[in-house]
């Protein structure tokens, strides 16, 4: 096995471009919605709103100002499969459509996938989506065919400040701690990684600098595996499972003393 | 932009698991429920319920080809439903017993198997098949017993996995709780003793054995009522944010008060009329619809965090 690779995305450099959507669409050959309809959101300069089957890196704006404008801030932040190591939506997949690599990434074969849709539950990250083309769930491959040729997946590579960095994970998280620890001298105290360590679902091997609450940048502060359900929810459907034989067979049983009053009527009659 | 302090699951993405999801769930409910009650009333029942079990299987064998159909039309790619079975790559058995939806085609699969035993020994009894080994695949014959009771458990796990199926997401309301599995499971005992009681009221036969159907449902009901209240109660904070609209007054009005308090009330009386018993069934009925309906569809509201 390769060594463990992925994206740190610090997002105090991104500057909004969207080079990385389009270099992703490019390269992965992914449709455009509604035929290339133009469609305005009203948000901010995001027209794409959300990772879907057919967006497969998405640049967030979060424009933070004062009621009088005179203060404010734009976040920026270009979001993508995070390739958890613990991975929601590869554990619920029923198909085995959806593998880990030899670089430690998750993908999903779109020649497996029925379009079930259970990884679209599984994913903390709301990551996944269905391509209308495939009728399969898609989402980032973190550039698999590019990898297995030696190269950088497009959207790193199409980064124009560095926002996005590929890289064996060791060294993106030396390089991001680094960054926090260059940020917290020059006075952004609020620069800290999301889900750089182990303790985010065994670690993402896409992971972020962030200089707010993961909340502002659509993150979920707390995600957690589907399977943490399975073993309480199987418990208490087995004690129904339970219940629910018995009171048939107490409701069902044949009474002897019921049966002896109906045969004493027949026997009457 | 977003609220402080929302709970993850709502950084998901729904399924768009939509109608022929909810009809799975509840007609897989009824073909494991009934399946269960015909070899419970076979196993320890009186020999004149015999009629009434066979109704029970007669009902299940249907209902559960309509699940897996449903669920194939459900799929964005049918053709491939048997990737859920096989490796397509492989050919390898394709199971996950840790995925809910794997574990569940495979119950299903199997279940499947049982039902059609179970239909074609009643079709023999009835006279209808005459293949005589059919009499040794049915309790009180011991390989029936067997079959029965390995088909009963695999019964209600198809009536109750679906919810656990839900549980084990990051969706909202789904994953918030550890008692849909429960609650679905005793819904689809509830559904099907109602459809047992429909059909033979309108067969008017069995009088004395619907009775006891009745009671049995009367139970369920209860306990139904019980796993609702204590479902909401694990939600917690999340109920204002999913339910505090028209999906919490189809919950409260068309589940609580007239899918569960009414029918309950009506099969209450150990010697209802028929036609109480069986308004109180049809109620039953539409009650196990709408509770599906809101606990998919009401999820399927909550969008993903722009």
């Amino acid at each position: 096995m390769a060594e463990p690779m992925g994206f740190f995305t610090d997002t105090t450099v991104c500057i909004g471009c969207k080079a990385c959507e389009v270099a992703c669409k490019e390269w992965n050959q992914l449709p455009a919605a509604d035929g290339g309809a133009p469609r305005l959101s009203g948000d901010s300069y995001d027209n794409t709103r959300r990772l879907d089957g057919t967006h497969w890196r998405h640049v967030r704006f979060v424009e933070q100002f004062s009621e009088d404008r005179r203060d404010g801030r734009w976040l920026l932040m270009s979001d993508v499969c995070k390739h958890c190591v613990q991975a929601g939506c590869l554990e619920v997949c029923p198909t085995g459509a959806i593998i880990r690599t030899e670089f430690d990434t998750v993908v999903i074969q779109s020649d497996v996938c029925n379009g079930c849709r259970a990884c679209l539950t599984g994913c903390p990250f709301g990551v996944i989506g269905l391509n209308p083309v495939s009728g399969t769930a898609q989402k980032c491959t973190l550039c698999y065919d590019r990898l297995q040729a030696g190269l950088e997946p497009a959207c790193s590579k199409a980064c124009p400040t560095d926002s996005i960095q590929f890289g064996t994970i060791r060294e993106l998280r030396q390089r991001a701690e680094a960054r926090v620890q260059q940020l917290h001298r020059q006075g952004e105290s609020r620069a800290w990684l999301y889900g750089a360590d182990d303790r985010m679902l065994g670690g993402l091997n896409a992971f972020f600098l962030l200089v707010d609450r993961p909340e502002v940048y659509g993150l979920p502060p707390a995600p957690k595996l589907p399977s943490r359900n399975l073993v309480p929810s199987g418990l208490w459907s087995l004690l129904g499972a339970i219940a629910v034989g018995l009171a048939g067979l107490i409701s069902f049983r044949d009474r002897p003393a019921a049966r002896r009053d109906v045969g004493a009527r027949r026997e009457a009659a | 932009m977003s609220p402080a302090g929302l709970p993850s699951t709502f950084f998901t993405a729904p399924p768009e698991w939509g109608w022929w999801i909810v009809l799975y769930f509840f007609v897989g409910g009824i073909a494991g429920g009934a399946y269960v009650l015909a070899v419970l009333i076979d196993l320890v029942g009186r020999p004149e319920a015999r009629g009434l079990a066979r109704l029970g299987y007669v009902v299940a064998f249907p209902a559960v080809v309509v699940s897996a159909l449903l669920l194939i039309v459900d799929l964005h790619r049918p053709e491939r439903f048997w990737h859920m079975l096989v490796q397509s790559e492989t050919w390898r058995p394709m199971f996950k017993a840790w995925s809910p939806i794997s574990f569940g085609a495979w119950a299903l699969l199997a279940f499947g198997a049982f039902a059609l035993v179970g239909v074609l020994a009643a079709l023999h009894e009835d006279g209808r098949l005459r293949w005589g080994w059919l009499s040794r695949l049915r309790p009180p014959a011991p390989l029936g017993i067997v079959l029965g009771v390995l088909g009963g458990a695999l019964g209600l796990v198809v009536a109750g996995y679906t919810g656990v199926l839900l549980a084990v997401t990051n969706r909202p309301i789904w994953a918030d709780s550890p008692l849909l599995g429960l609650l679905f499971l005793v819904s689809g005992a509830s559904t099907a003793a109602a459809v047992l009681i429909l059909l033979a009221t309108r067969a008017r036969r069995w009088a004395a054995d619907v009775e006891t159907l009745a009671r049995f449902d009367a139970f369920a009901l209860a306990l139904e009522l019980v796993v609702l209240v204590a479902l909401v109660a694990s939600l917690g904070s999340i109920v204002p944010r999913v339910w505090f609209n028209a999906w919490g007054l189809l919950l409260l009005v068309g589940v609580g008060i007239l899918g569960i308090l009414v029918p309950l009330a009506l099969e209450w009386h150990p010697r209802a009329p028929a036609p109480s018993r069986a308004l109180a069934a049809a109620l039953v009925l539409v009650g196990g619809l709408l509770l599906r309906v809101v606990m998919l569809l009401s999820a399927e509201a909550v969008g993903r965090v722009a």
